[in-house]
């Protein structure tokens, strides 16, 4: 689809497909699937941020989720430094699992109440051989802990003593425990305040150039994408709709999708408010989409074609849309959504 | 039309009764008839215990403990038990940010707005199924004649959200208070009712009060803005004093944090420390043991409210004796 950057890249993703079956009756009988994820393909080149963007239900969480080998595959290559994560067997991915960390949206959630501080941080290095003794772990939880900015001496605490920002740094601590290379942000700071956050979106980028760190950034946030992501894949019921650099995207989203959700972000600058909601109705349910595009049912540019055949993606330039409207030189509808008002 | 003094809110700390810790401490506001004032903060900062003080509906062992709430002239916190209840949904109306915890999930929507529509009025089932038929127009609700018999779980977010705004308005209330009603939505759905929200406050010149800590929200919304940190206003001022030329520390601290405004390849500028939980506030200025700029005059004595222009307020040492440095974030 595109070269070059496909080589280099430490995780590329081909045509994967995560689907869930809805089973019904006494013998459990496939009846449906929820097409949470369709067919995506995406790079994360080596120490770049790649924001995966779109609205609840869109597939990103179970994409990121995918990725992982949390979840099971139906179709798609996972290539994570050359090698095809789907076609390993449980023991060959360990040394894989150790290399993709994640941290999630609720640091409460994903922190065990019961456990130290400690022990959650360094129980990723037992298992993965880090440290030979448990003094030399309990040095290098220090580090960590030293490295996001929180008190070593607080290690022999538990997660209730913590406030919510200061959770999420153990997490990215307990993510770095093991030496990834690749750490999934879902949702990473989405539950903070704003204060906290940009606390947070700083410690995420000073790792990002001391480690070399690449990320895959989940999250419904396009404030944060467009101040931290290198490139942005925008996702619609299941499908990347948009690809491309971050600063195209933003400029002039191509995808009839992309300029409704931009055009729905609130404005935060007191000089302009936005105008008329860009797209009415709602998302179509991902156990039945919409047949031909699926983004027709709202569409505010849709044609006869879009209702019965599926867009493919198609390369421009840098970026990669699925509408039929997108053409090289011009967008699907330039400007379509983008009223506004003056206070 | 609504004016809250000196209000105070508290609850009992670990030692009991002689011990209580305020949540919300003395706060002023002030909303006239039409306008929308949005009371901004992170969490914690005591906002949505501020709009259920006014409605009187602070959970126990929570109690308001001083100040006043006055609607139209007359003070809420005098009212009986039996009158309050006439006030809310009657009056005042309020949406809260999850519509599904405040909808019964058991009964149909159509009949949650008529009981609450008969609650306050005197009519027939069937007017007030009319009544309600109408709102689910008037809020954009598609096909509203068979959504009325639809549950709760059969609509979407976005849709309950509207159906929670149709039964808030079902009364004709002069004053919605709005707690984060856009914040469990997705931006596409977000945008169709902050529209909403903007349209029928002008068509039925309601005022709300919308709590949120969205600075975003509080610019597509907002007429005047009141920001809170822990308990306590900090400034207030209209739309464009606040966010355009905000003067106290922390007001700028929060804009200046915002992604969303920041030049991507610099870093943020983020506010040191975490918002300290009630019971721990500090002395004198609550904000000081975060604040860049503060002298030891801060740590000491609580600063007053002070006029820096024309109905735009700071609560600021700084502010008050002309060294902070300046509007501009």
């Amino acid at each position: 689809m595109n070269s070059g950057s496909r080589d280099s890249a430490l995780l590329s993703v081909e045509g994967l497909r995560t689907w869930f079956p809805i089973r019904q009756g006494l013998f459990r009988r496939t009846v449906g699937w929820v097409q949470a994820v369709t067919d995506i393909d995406l790079d994360v080149p080596a120490g770049t941020t790649v924001a995966l963007v779109g609205e609840s239900g869109c597939g990103k969480t179970t994409a990121g989720r995918s990725i992982l080998r949390l979840e099971q595959v139906q179709a798609g290559r996972i290539v994570f430094d050359g090698v095809d994560l789907c076609a390993l067997s449980p023991a060959e991915l360990l040394p894989y699992r150790r290399q993709m960390q994640i941290v999630f949206q609720d640091p409460m959630a994903s922190l065990n109440p019961r456990m130290r501080i400690r022990d959650t941080i360094a129980e990723g290095m037992r298992s993965f051989g880090i440290g030979a003794t448990n003094a030399e772990r309990t040095q290098r939880v220090a580090h960590l802990l030293e490295r996001v900015q929180l008190d070593p001496m607080q290690m022999w605490r538990y997660p209730h003593e913590f406030s919510g920002g200061q959770r999420q740094r153990i997490c990215i601590a307990r993510a770095l425990a093991v030496d990834p290379r690749l750490i999934v942000c879902d949702e990473a700071v989405s539950a903070l305040d704003v204060s906290i956050q940009a606390q947070i979106l700083n410690l995420l980028a000073d790792l990002q150039d001391e480690l070399g760190l690449a990320y895959l950034f989940i999250t419904h946030d396009l404030g944060v994408v467009r101040y931290l992501a290198d490139r942005v894949a925008v996702m619609y019921l299941g499908q990347i709709v948009e690809s491309g650099p971050t600063e195209q995207i933003f400029s002039s989203p191509q995808h009839p999708y992309t300029q409704a959700l931009l055009a729905a972000v609130p404005s935060a600058d007191p000089g302009r408010r936005s105008g008329a909601p860009p797209v009415s109705g709602d998302v179509p349910s991902p156990s039945s989409p919409p047949p031909g595009c699926r983004f027709h049912t709202r569409c505010p540019h849709v044609t006869e074609r879009c209702r019965r055949e599926m867009p493919q993606p198609v390369s421009l330039d840098d970026r990669v849309i699925r509408c039929f409207l997108a053409s090289p030189g011009g967008g699907a509808a330039e400007g379509a959504g983008q009223g506004g008002e003056n206070p | 039309m609504l004016e809250v003094a000196g209000l105070t809110t508290s609850f009992p700390g670990e030692s009991g009764e002689a011990a209580r810790i305020p949540v919300v401490d003395g706060s002023d506001l002030e909303i006239a008839g039409g306008e929308v004032l949005a009371l901004v903060g992170e969490s914690g900062c005591g906002k949505s215990m501020t709009a259920l003080s006014i409605m009187r509906l602070v959970p126990k062992p929570g109690r308001i403990v001083s100040g006043s709430v006055r609607l139209e002239g007359r003070d809420l916190l005098e009212f009986s038990v039996s009158a309050m209840r006439q006030v809310r949904g009657g009056e005042i109306s309020m949406i809260f940010q999850e519509p599904m915890t405040s909808l019964n999930p058991v009964t149909r929507v159509g009949d949650q707005v008529v009981e609450a529509i008969r609650l306050h009025e005197p009519v027939s089932r069937s007017a007030a199924l009319e009544r309600c038929l109408e709102l689910f127009v008037q809020v954009g609700i598609p096909d509203p004649q068979a959504r009325l018999r639809a549950f709760p779980h059969e609509l979407s977010g976005g849709l309950k959200q509207r159906v929670m705004i149709a039964m808030a308005l079902s009364t004709r209330p002069s004053i919605l208070i709005a707690d984060e009603p856009t914040t469990a939505l997705d931006v596409t759905i977000q945008a169709q009712i902050i529209r909403l929200l903007r349209d029928l406050q002008r068509e039925l010149g309601m005022s709300i009060l919308l709590i949120t800590h969205d600075l975003a929200i509080v610019n597509e919304m907002a007429d005047r803005v009141a920001v809170m940190y822990a308990g306590r206003i900090v400034e207030s001022g209209s739309r464009l004093d606040v966010l355009a030329r905000p003067r106290h520390p922390y007001t700028q601290g929060l804009l200046r944090s915002m992604p969303a405004l920041a030049p991507p390849d610099e870093r943020l500028p983020e506010i040191p420390g975490v918002v300290p939980p009630p019971g721990q506030w500090p002395d004198g200025c609550r904000f000081a043991t975060r604040c860049s700029i503060q002298v030891e005059e801060c740590r000491r004595c609580v600063p007053e409210m002070v006029a820096v222009a024309d109905g735009h307020l700071a609560g600021c040492h700084l502010v008050e004796t002309g060294q902070e440095p300046g509007g501009e974030a």
